[in-house]
């Protein structure tokens, strides 16, 4: 093959196998689930229905919306706030660049074990160790916020300049003042925006745990379900809808404060 | 004051960075050290305050072989060494004066420094360091907001806000245009007198090295293959040192 013609990108034999494997793949599910547009069209009709009784949303039974809402928002708060707490030294002892292989091996496998489990599941072990309402709410809410903020936590201390630090330990710091003069001040600002994402997540995640009974509006979500209050089941939905959105201004005037 | 006594340091087993180095520095000499890159002139001057571990040999500071001090011992040896960086190594997000009390860390609790609670004496030091610097009116400024001539200028106060007994200049104006690596080289020099401490510099200008050091030490393949004063330095030695020939004319 002469230059000019040499193709100029190049795949492998293996790859095409892997795409053509996964396209088979999914053919199989398909089949096996039944998954099929027939199934589907059927299924439409019913939906049309049930989105017909939630017209008009019922906001009748405001307070006890309002009591939800209110628990769901202040297990949002608490879990980051706890969450976040817990983080800063677990993510610090988990810095490979900071601590040696001993130490952070154990934290990091209590982080991945903060983060194995969807908040969910997590509520669920809550609720048969301590009992229903919002305290296992918060327990759990708290363990995945260790998971996730430990760990970005973590990966943002192991990007740090090691300059900086080499400098601050040459001034003869001990440890905590290399971490308080060297590591702090090159993560503190992005700990700010990870705490806020973390609140923002907790809040979408706090209105869920309830339906395994971890205190919130998911238990109210879940009831009326159950009692097809679909119309009131659409006024909790555009009420959750409405506390997201909040938050999300809240996180963008959060970032603005704490702009550097 | 400091005495480096067969000093070895080697990376990997086998291939030594420095091989066998004995100095000693005396009184308020300004020393040289110039050489190749990849020479391990960066690694002597490290060995010096431990950031980097020599693998055997002796380094006397004060009365204390370096090598064999650990935790706050280790500490409070360093916190009388002073070092300078080629890239400045300033903590980017800190204001100019937390970088100069920076200094004092190795005297400072972790809550007096969490609060900043620093000694009146060292915030009054560090003002007074600031005006012989002429950045009076940066104090406040972040770090990263300065030049590279004001960013090592704050880098030569930290290191004197140690109260130091000794100066370690790693290439400290590598990175610097001419006119401020000689505005520079006054300053350390001017610290050091002022101050009555030897200086150990790190260069790769010969000239600038020759200019403004009393004593040169010259290293190859980690070795010193010269050390006596600026005079001595001719083509000769340069060649040993730097090998070829070709650049010298």
């Amino acid at each position: 093959m002469s230059a000019s013609t040499a193709r100029p990108f190049h795949t492998t034999p293996l790859a095409r196998l892997g795409w053509l494997a996964l396209a088979l793949y999914l053919l199989w599910a398909m089949s096996s689930l039944d998954f099929n547009l027939a199934r589907f069209i059927i299924g439409l009709d019913n939906g049309a229905k049930f989105i017909a009784r939630m017209f008009p949303p019922n906001f009748e039974r405001w307070d006890l919306l309002v009591k939800g809402l209110t628990e769901s928002l202040q297990m949002a708060f608490l879990a980051s706030f706890l969450g976040t707490l817990i983080s800063l030294p677990l993510g610090l002892l988990a810095a490979r660049n900071l601590l040696p292989r001993v130490i952070t091996w154990p934290v990091r496998i209590v982080i991945i074990g903060c983060r194995s489990f969807h908040p969910v599941i997590v509520a669920i072990i809550c609720v048969k160790a301590v009992g229903f309402g919002a305290l296992a709410g918060i327990i759990a809410l708290t363990v995945a916020s260790v998971g996730f903020v430990g760990k970005l936590f973590t990966e943002a201390i192991e990007e740090i300049s090691m300059k900086q630090i080499e400098a601050v330990r040459a001034t003869g710091a001990s440890f905590m003042n290399v971490v308080i003069f060297g590591v702090m001040p090159q993560v503190m600002f992005r700990f700010i925006g990870f705490a806020a994402y973390e609140t923002d997540a907790n809040l979408r995640n706090s209105t869920m745990v309830g339906i395994v009974g971890a205190g919130g509006i998911g238990g109210t979500l879940f009831a009326a379900f159950q009692r097809f209050d679909y119309d009131y089941v659409f006024a909790i939905v555009l009420s959750i809808i409405a506390l997201i959105m909040v938050g999300e201004v809240l996180q963008i005037w959060l970032k603005k404060v704490f702009r550097q | 004051m400091l005495s480096i006594k067969h000093l070895v340091q080697q990376y990997v087993p086998g291939k030594p960075v420095l091989r066998d180095i004995s100095l000693d520095i005396e009184g308020a000499d300004i020393t040289a050290i110039i050489g190749p890159s990849g020479t391990g002139k960066s690694t002597l001057i490290r060995c010096i305050n431990r950031l980097v571990e020599p693998t055997s040999g002796a380094i006397l500071f004060e009365g204390r072989d370096m090598v064999k001090l650990s935790g706050s011992e280790l500490r409070q040896a360093r916190s009388r060494i002073g070092m300078v960086f080629q890239e400045y190594n300033l903590v980017e997000r800190l204001s100019v004066m937390e970088n100069l009390l920076t200094g004092c860390l190795g005297k400072t609790p972790a809550w007096k420094a969490l609060l900043r609670k620093f000694e009146p004496e060292d915030i009054r030091g560090a003002w007074e360091m600031l005006e012989v610097v002429g950045l009076t009116g940066f104090a406040n400024a972040r770090a990263d907001s300065l030049s590279g001539g004001q960013r090592q200028r704050v880098g030569i106060s930290r290191a004197v806000m140690q109260h130091p007994a000794l100066l370690l200049a790693d290439e400290p104006t590598s990175s610097l245009d001419p006119k401020t690596s000689v505005e520079i080289m006054e300053l350390l020099t001017r610290v050091a007198t002022s101050k009555n401490i030897p200086v150990i510099i790190n260069m790769h200008d010969v000239e600038l090295a020759k200019r403004f050091a009393n004593r040169i030490i010259g290293m190859a393949g980690g070795t010193v293959v010269y050390d006596g004063p600026p005079s001595g330095l001719d083509d000769d030695i340069l060649k040993q040192i730097y090998g070829g020939e070709s650049w010298l004319h």
